[in-house]
């Protein structure tokens, strides 16, 4: 047998095992990010989750600042802790809307007077529909949206106490 | 105490191991007859690590917390049968089934082999003790499964319900006996080579091992391509997902040595191909482990990701498979190529089936391994989807297959007979199946199109070499041959029935609605809560009909508390024809239920026909084990005789 191709397999061996090497070598960057980020929020328009509460549509967020999206529902349990943070990003100056899945307005109501209200606006998707459009698969998440209506960060699951600086950050970047 | 019995028996055996490679460099260079203590040093060897297991099994049949691993996979209120099988359900015992497996196959050859020379078999158990060394290793330095907690805890932490299934408890033992069992063909064929040794002695002392370990691959890749199939609720049997591509790469590279073999058994030719594949399938196993252990490719299997042991695992791969290669390149030049054959013969027709396999395992390797060189080179992250798999490989298994009809009619050396006359009926019936296809469904792909034509002229061609024959004084071997060809044809049939043919219906209906699947009514009844033992669950109750009669079928979704998780428990009901596969999701406000139908004709012959293929190995490899025991009692009357 030729000498050159009863070599082969030991060459192509070599060259495999260099490549995992490297893979094992290098770290994973295991962060899914969004498909959504950099795209312009779905156009929408919700009817109001609470009588006498102001309602959100697309137009709402595109007005030059930007504004930090909650996907939430009363039925929620994780939701519960969430708005003690919502409250407190609240408090330094976070402009806050919220979308309510599959909810009823009598269990919101009880849900917001029991653990506070930091929304400004709170519409009603019954359906999921503007859920499935914003791509989230559960509650809560949360968008950032900057001031011309552009997703800039999807974030999945509650946000907690440790990861305010965070979205702290990223509100100041989409500035 | 019997945990630290378990380890001290992993060191006993790690220390006989590196013994018996030591005796095996001697033997080697010198003429010293080591045969003899070096069968049973395999032996012991065998049987402490069988100890070591078995005080593995003990520890968690005894729920013994102090134990890290029981602790982290166990739980005291797990029903016990999954207690025993949470040993192996983790990386650590697995791990330690697999270098048992990998000793007491050692043990049986040096019980066993009494066909190769003494000198190659004392090669090929260095070889093989070689190889268990360095899972020991592995054992004792970086994953010890033995290791102690103090103080225990109260109770442990593995109460996972979606883990507790009676195929997850036995499919990975099942693949895992396969995998392990090509170790021994390597380590034969690693001896060989060591001792220039390449002959059809060889190729019959390794072909029993490699029919055993491809019954029990074929087995546990259609057992959990059935598993996948009726417990992840899509519908789908198989997803060319990294994991299962690793179970598959060692099982094409057996089908090709397990062909190639014979023609070293029975002429002596493709000496460095038969062995440069024993080497390969083996070599496909430890690839396979090391992508599932390491987690170095996505997928939805990855469960163990841990550097430490991957980069263990690969220095292991690349010594081992680096060694091999490397002997192989020096000493295949020694090799004398055997009888020569001619064109139209039955060697030239396995060496094409060798061909073809070895392309379509390359093929997968690469999709496998692609995404990996393409982040290497540009950082660009991609993965490799059915459809590449379907098309590149879906066509070669078509040609494959239409030579498995023909191969088995030619005959050694030279071809006499006219053989396309033979094939007459199977290429009519192909024909027709092609004409009716045709006729009554012009739309489907051409991919399942040929599907039906391949599998009509397979199943007509696999029987021919039983005609003309005494069915009661035909070989084991033949019939086996006969049948696991068969197997081929009815998957087949059922994969293209199952492309062509299946309807899906996806919908959200209120009870009392109806919707349609193929021929299929089927009727949302109700829609209860139920409860089981650790979940609670809705149940809906769907009845179908077709024509005649009402079949009802419940499928659940389940919830599970603790750790809070979501799983849909099919109804899958099983017709001659067909099965109809229905899933229950979530609610809508209006009170309607998402329900998703399947109406699959004939897809239980995908799993009948993986079935057959591997009772068409186990009949063959019954024949082969037959044989050498009638051989061997024969000799042994020849010596009572005082003959010899």
């Amino acid at each position: 047998m030729n000498r050159a191709l009863r070599f082969a397999p030991l060459a192509v061996l070599l060259l495999i095992i260099v490549a995992l090497v490297w893979r094992l070598a290098t770290p994973v960057d295991t962060t899914v990010h969004s498909k959504l980020e950099g795209k312009p929020v779905p156009v929408f328009a919700l009817a109001a989750a609470l009588p006498g509460k102001p309602t959100v549509s697309s137009a709402d967020l595109a007005t030059g600042h930007p504004r930090l999206v909650n996907v939430f529902a009363s039925w929620c349990v994780p939701c519960i802790s969430e708005v003690k943070v919502l409250q407190s990003l609240k408090e330094s100056g976070v402009a806050i809307d919220g979308i309510d899945i599959r909810d009823r307005p009598v269990d919101l109501a009880n849900f917001l007077g029991r653990n506070g209200d930091p929304y400004q606006r709170i519409g009603s998707d019954p359906q999921s529909g503007l859920q499935i459009a914003l791509g989230s698969s559960g509650v809560p998440e949360s968008f950032i949206v900057d001031g011309k209506g552009i997703i800039r960060y999807q974030h999945i699951g509650a946000i907690t106490q440790s990861d305010v600086p965070m979205i702290l950050s990223k509100l100041e970047r989409a500035r | 105490m019997i945990a630290e019995a378990g380890l001290a028996a992993l060191w006993l055996a790690a220390g006989l191991a590196a013994y018996q490679f030591l005796l095996m460099i001697l033997a080697l260079r010198s003429d010293l007859e080591v045969a003899r203590p070096m069968r049973a040093i395999a032996v012991v060897q065998g049987l402490l690590t069988l100890i070591s297991f078995a005080m593995l099994l003990l520890v968690f049949a005894r729920t013994d917390m102090s134990v890290a691993l029981v602790f982290e996979n166990s739980h005291s209120a797990k029903p016990f049968i999954y207690k025993v099988a949470g040993a192996w359900g983790n990386h650590e015992g697995s791990m330690l089934m697999w270098v048992t497996i990998l000793a007491v196959a050692g043990a049986f050859v040096a019980l066993f082999s009494r066909r190769t020379s003494e000198r190659t078999l004392v090669a090929g158990l260095g070889s093989q003790a070689v190889l268990a060394l360095g899972f020991y290793a592995f054992l004792l330095i970086a994953s010890n499964p033995f290791a102690r907690l103090f103080p225990a805890p109260p109770d442990g932490q593995g109460l996972n319900p979606l883990l507790q299934d009676p195929g997850l408890a036995f499919h990975p033992p099942t693949l895992y006996l396969g995998y392990v069992g090509l170790s021994v063909a390597f380590s034969l064929a690693v001896g060989a080579l060591l001792t220039g040794e390449v002959d059809s002695r060889l190729a019959r002392a390794m072909r029993p091992w490699v029919l055993g370990a491809w019954v029990l691959l074929t087995l546990g890749i259609t057992a959990g391509s059935y598993w996948a199939y009726y417990e992840l609720g899509w519908g789908g049997y198989w997803f060319w997902d990294p994991v299962e591509n690793a179970s598959l790469m060692p099982w094409l590279a057996a089908t090709a040595l397990l062909h190639s073999i014979n023609v070293l058994a029975a002429r002596g030719a493709l000496k460095a191909w038969t062995m440069m594949l024993a080497v390969i399938a083996f070599s496909m196993s430890m690839v396979g482990t090391f992508l599932v252990r390491s987690g170095i490719l996505t997928s939805v299997h990855a469960f163990a990701i841990d550097p430490e042991r991957g980069t263990f695992l690969l220095a292991l791969l690349a010594i081992y498979v680096g060694a091999a290669f490397t002997l192989f390149a020096l000493r295949g030049a020694t090799l004398k190529e055997g009888a020569p054959f001619e064109l139209v013969s039955r060697e030239s027709g396995l060496v094409i089936n060798n061909l073809i396999l070895s392309v379509i395992l390359g093929i997968v390797f690469l999709g496998t391994l692609y995404p990996l060189f393409v982040e290497a080179v540009s950082g660009e992250k991609l993965s490799v989807g059915a459809p590449y798999f379907n098309e590149v490989a879906g066509p070669l298994a078509l040609v494959l297959a239409v030579l498995v009809g023909i191969g088995p009619l030619l005959s050694w050396r030279r071809q006499r007979r006219p053989v396309l006359k033979q094939l007459t009926v199977p290429a009519l019936l192909g024909a027709t199946a092609l004409a009716i296809t045709i006729i009554l469904s012009p739309d489907i792909a051409i991919l399942p199109r040929l599907g039906f034509t391949v599998a009509a002229f397979l199943a007509a061609a696999a029987i021919l070499p039983l005609i003309g024959r005494n069915p009661l004084r035909t070989p084991l071997a033949t019939w086996g041959m006969v049948v696991a060809h068969s197997g081929i044809a009815v998957a087949l049939f059922g994969m293209g029935a199952n492309a062509a043919f299946t309807s899906e219906r996806l919908a959200v209906i209120k009870p009392g609605e109806q919707l349609t699947v193929g021929p299929w009514t089927v009727e949302l009844n109700a829609v209860t809560p139920t409860a089981g033992k650790n979940y609670t669950a809705i149940e809906a109750e769907l009845r179908a009909t077709r024509g005649e009669g009402v079949v009802t079928l419940k499928p659940q979704t389940h919830y599970y508390s603790d750790p809070p998780t979501e799983t849909n428990e099919s109804a899958i009901q099983t017709f001659w024809n067909g099965q109809l596969y229905t899933v229950v999701g979530k609610s809508d406000p209006s009170g309607g239920w998402q329900v998703r139908l399947w109406w699959k004709p004939f897809v239980t012959l995908i799993f009948a026909g993986g079935a057959l293929i591997a009772f068409g190995g186990a009949l063959a490899l019954l024949g082969r084990l037959w044989r050498l025991r009638r051989a061997r009692e024969a000799s042994a009357e020849w010596h009572r005789r005082g003959y010899a």
